[in-house]
Parts: C-alpha cells; sequence; structure tokens
C-alpha cells in the first residue's frame, strides 16, 4: 500500500492535466509507505507515449530526499490516452528496485484514474493507494 | 580504501585496477546497461565506466533510467 496526501494526489493530477497531450512524470518521495513530498520532473522524451527522466534532475532529487531523510517511494507518469495500467515498455523499463510505479491516465480526462503497481522482475501487482484527506 | 557510495561510507578492498565498471560488478548491480553513474559530481558517459579509475575518497552515485512508454 502506498499512502498519499490528498493535496498530492490533486497535483499528480493536476500535473498530467496540464502537460496534456504529453506525458508527464515525477517522484514521489516520502517514508514507510508514506508519501509527503512530489516533485516534478522534465520528460526528456517531449513524448506522448514516452517518457524518460533527466539523470541530473533523478540525482538531484535523490540527493535531496536524503539530505531530509526521505526515501524515493514512487515514480509516476502519466498515459495521456491509454489505461493506468503499465505498458509493456514500462514493465521492462521499471529497474529501480523496491519503488512503486504510479500511473495517471487521462483516457477519460473528465474522470483521471491513478493505479499504482510493485514491478519488479516483469511481476506486475497492482497496490492500494490509500488517499490521505 | 574508503568510498561514499550512495550516500554511505563504504570500506572496499585496495585494487588499483578497479574502475566504475568493475565496481558496479563487485557490488552485483544488475541490468548495468541501464545504470547511470556520478563520480564526485560529474556524470559519466556509459563508455567511460571501463576505463574511469576509482580513488579514494570517491563520491560516486549511481540510479537507474526511469522511462517508459505506452
Amino acid at each position: 500500500m502506498i499512502r498519499i496526501p490528498q493535496s498530492l494526489y490533486d497535483q499528480m493530477i493536476a500535473h498530467a492535466t496540464q502537460g496534456f497531450p504529453l506525458e508527464v512524470c515525477g517522484i514521489l518521495g516520502g517514508t514507510g509507505g508514506n508519501v509527503s513530498v512530489m516533485q516534478r520532473m522534465t520528460n526528456t522524451d517531449a513524448s506522448h507515449e514516452h517518457f524518460t527522466m533527466d539523470p541530473r534532475e533523478q540525482f538531484a532529487v535523490v540527493k535531496d530526499l536524503r539530505a531530509k531523510g526521505l526515501t524515493l517511494l514512487a515514480i509516476y507518469h502519466s498515459h495521456p490516452e491509454t489505461p493506468a495500467r503499465p505498458s509493456r515498455e514500462d514493465i521492462r523499463l521499471a529497474l529501480t528496485p523496491d519503488v512503486s510505479h504510479v500511473i495517471i491516465s487521462l483516457a477519460d480526462r473528465d474522470k483521471p484514474a491513478i493505479n499504482s503497481y510493485k514491478i519488479n522482475d516483469g511481476n506486475v501487482r497492482l497496490e492500494t493507494i490509500e488517499v490521505i484527506v | 580504501m574508503k568510498i561514499t557510495i550512495n550516500g554511505k561510507d563504504t570500506l572496499i578492498g585496495e585494487n588499483p585496477e578497479r574502475t566504475i565498471g568493475s565496481l558496479l560488478e563487485e557490488l552485483e548491480v544488475p541490468q548495468r546497461l541501464y545504470v547511470t553513474v556520478e563520480q564526485n559530481g560529474d556524470i559519466l558517459d556509459r563508455a567511460a565506466y571501463e576505463t574511469a579509475p576509482v580513488n579514494e575518497g570517491d563520491v560516486i552515485e549511481f540510479l537507474y533510467f526511469m522511462g517508459g512508454g505506452r
């Protein structure tokens, strides 16, 4: 399970909506499955069907989280046109160990959908998102 | 010798032949093709992994490619 404050949950949706029709991406940090920070990242692909994070930004965010006593809990990205489930490419490129993969779907723009997954060695498991109000 | 890996002080045996590439191998880092390495604040070209020496006091960070697609 991953716990996300309502405000950050809403900010992820806002990020995806503002970035539409391109994919957006970002990082969620926190401790013990409790998300406390969200960081928007640059999608260097600037694509509606791919995302790649900038390694310089990745290093900066990971170091910042560490300095705050937090860890990288999740990588999020949007699917502007497809459901909130990992694509084959998402699964193949889910390389960072022990993180959640949060996907925001805007396939129905009036009703964004968010799911979170654990992906290890190609095995995909849907996990519960608890939104903390 | 002492180096810092992903923020943790780490003691490793002396080995003048050690490179970034061989260090990743020693650490049994899987999927090394998708790993980006920063050494003392500089991101290394992947082509340099097998030649860049690891020196006493180095601060090394590595992380995986983060990306995907529909």
